[in-house]
Order: C-alpha cells, then structure tokens, then sequence
C-alpha cells in the first residue's frame, strides 16, 4: 500500500473514525429529526475523509485495509457514542477544534487550503448543533444536566492530544489554538450551567497517543465492524 | 445484573426512559429562492423553535432546496373544518369572473 506523507492522513483518520461513530447512530437516535442531523454531519465527515485519505494514497485501502496500529486519529473521536450526551460532548469538543484548525488550514496555501475553506462551513454547522445541545443538556433537567457533565468529564482526557503538533503542521500557531478553543469551550458550558473540567488533558499512560497509532480498546470493534464487509469480499463492487 | 455497566453511564442510566412524543410539531415552510415566497414544506418535531430551525435545515433543506426557513408552532395554526368546506368553498366555484384570466399576460412577466 502506497501512503504519502502528508497531515492529510491524520485529518482523514480523524473524520473517517468520527463519521463512523456517528453512523452507528442509524436506527437507535432518540427521534427521528435528530438521526437525520447526525447522519448529516457523519456524511459530511465521510465526504471530509474521502477527500483528505485520496491525497494520502487510495481512499478505500486506506479506510479498509489498514491495521488499527497505522491510524492516525485522535483517540478522542474512537470513544464510543456512550448515551447521548457523550456523543455531544465529543462533538463539542471535536468540531470547536476542527473548526479553529481549518480556518487557519484555510487562510494557507497548503495542498489542504481548498478542501478546509468548503470544511470550515460545514464545521461550523457541527460546533452550532453540539452547542445547542450543550445548552439544552446543561440547562435542562437535574438528569440531562448530571450527564451532560459526566460525558464532559469523562472525555476531558482526550482533549489534550488535539493540541500536540500534527506532523506536517508543525508550524501552525497550536498553543493559540488550543487557548481559542479553552475560551470557545468554557463560554459555551458556563452559558449551559456546567463546570469546565478540572484535570489533567491526558491520561498517565493511554489517552493522547492516537497520532502515533496508540489507541484504546473501544477502536479494535469498531475497525472489525468498518473494515469486515470490504475485507470478506475483497475487490466487491455494486 | 451480571452484564457490568459501562464506566461513562451515570448510575441512573437505566430508568427514565425519554419520551420524545414529549416534543411539539412544528410546520417549516421554505423560500426556495429569493423573490418566490415561503411554501409549507411539511413538518417536525423539535424541543423548541431554535432546534426547530436546524431540524428544518437538516430534513428539509440539505439538497439546497432553499435560501430561508420560517418554523411555525403547529398548535398556532388555525384550520379551516372539512365540516364547512361547502359554506367557505363552494359559492366559488360558479364565479369565473373572479379569475384574472381574461388578460393578455405581457412576455416575461413570471410568477404572476
């Protein structure tokens, strides 16, 4: 398999894995028009992907046939969805990166500028459908409240890893990033009536390796799910 | 319970199962382009009219059907009864000198 290095592959992994995520979401949202806005962001992920992986190399070698150890994405957009308020707090904390990474990709004159100038509406949409979560979670009853600060919690872990310089990017501004997006993060939850966690942005020893191909146990099942029906029927087409 | 719960679940996790019958439905209409005017394009249900904007975006819109979306709470309509549709409708239909249609429509004039 022919991989070019480029910060596209990481970029790719991570909307490949977090549309995948989303897209297990098919059938068992809470109602109907919220499947269809998370189909709608998966899609868009998925079409972020296409485009990303094809300028690494072939986009369904990439996706099918690689081994868990040679992805690339963030361990945070692997956690599974959990109950609803996870997959909006990983949202949350995904899209309010994605977006600040892409406009400044975008501002560039990178081989990635075009693919994040068209990202970065649809990116926005993505942080604006979290963020109304967010507040309707935290604002709302004892019991959305208690998990959407327990998703916000439990995930606080991997938001550390965002951070650490993409190879290939090195020279993006990463510590202003990651500032913008403390500040984007706490508006959006104390406007909702939560707590910004404390504590540390990565784990002693697993979260934050995803970049370097490290990544948590959750990922193994969800690769053997993506990757089964291509690997069973190898060179299948419709 | 043999099965262990996720660590992430909060302890309160299996009860209260949500209700989303609980949300009111809303009627979206849709500007298809600048100049034409809204049209009922059907209805959702969402917990408010802001969730109610962005459903509308995502089911009614994403093919780029539209430029602008009205949300209107369904309750807030009012309905003509199908027990009156002779009383409202039919002394209409004998009046053909109510339509404009004994014109000459000048080329180029759309929409009209």
């Amino acid at each position: 398999m022919n991989v070019t290095a480029t910060p596209a592959l990481p970029l790719g992994d991570d909307a490949l894995i977090l549309s995948h995520r989303l897209g297990e979401w098919a059938g068992r949202a809470p109602v109907l028009e919220e499947e269809v806005a998370l189909a709608n962001i998966a899609l868009d992920l998925l079409g972020q992907a296409r485009v990303l992986l094809s300028l690494a190399g072939d986009e369904d070698e990439l996706a099918f046939l690689r081994e868990e150890r040679q992805f690339r994405n963030l361990q945070l957009v692997e956690q599974p969805n959990g109950d609803f308020a996870h997959t909006i707090a990983r949202q949350l904390y995904f899209s309010t990166y994605q977006e600040l990474l892409f406009e400044h990709l975008a501002a560039g004159e990178s081989e990635l500028a075009p693919l994040a100038a068209k990202a970065v509406k649809e990116v926005a949409y993505h942080r604006d459908h979290a963020h109304q979560w967010t507040l309707r979670l935290g604002d709302g009853t004892d019991e959305s409240h208690a998990r959407m600060q327990h998703a916000l919690d439990a995930l606080w872990r991997f938001t550390g890893e965002l951070f650490e310089p993409v190879e290939g990017l090195e020279a993006a501004p990463w510590p202003t990033l990651h500032d913008t997006w403390t500040t984007r993060i706490t508006s959006t939850l104390e406007q909702a009536t939560l707590t910004v966690p404390e504590g540390p942005q990565r784990g002693g020893w697993a979260a934050g390796a995803g970049r370097q191909g490290l990544h948590t146990e959750p990922f193994g099942r969800l690769l053997a799910e993506m990757q089964h029906l291509h690997r069973s029927h190898p060179g299948a087409t419709w | 319970m043999t099965t262990p719960r996720p660590a992430e679940t909060p302890a309160s996790a299996t009860e209260a199962t949500p209700q989303p019958t609980d949300w009111p439905l809303w009627e979206v209409f849709v500007r298809s382009r600048r100049g034409l005017s809204h049209t009922h394009a059907g209805s959702l249900h969402a917990p408010d009219a802001e969730m109610a904007l962005r459903n509308a975006r995502d089911l009614y819109t994403r093919r780029s059907e539209g430029v602008s979306i009205w949300v209107v709470p369904s309750a807030q309509v009012t309905a003509s009864s199908p027990d009156e549709k002779d009383a409202f409708f039919e002394p209409a239909g004998d009046k053909p000198y109510r339509h404009p249609t004994f014109y000459e429509i000048p080329d180029g004039v759309h929409h009209l």
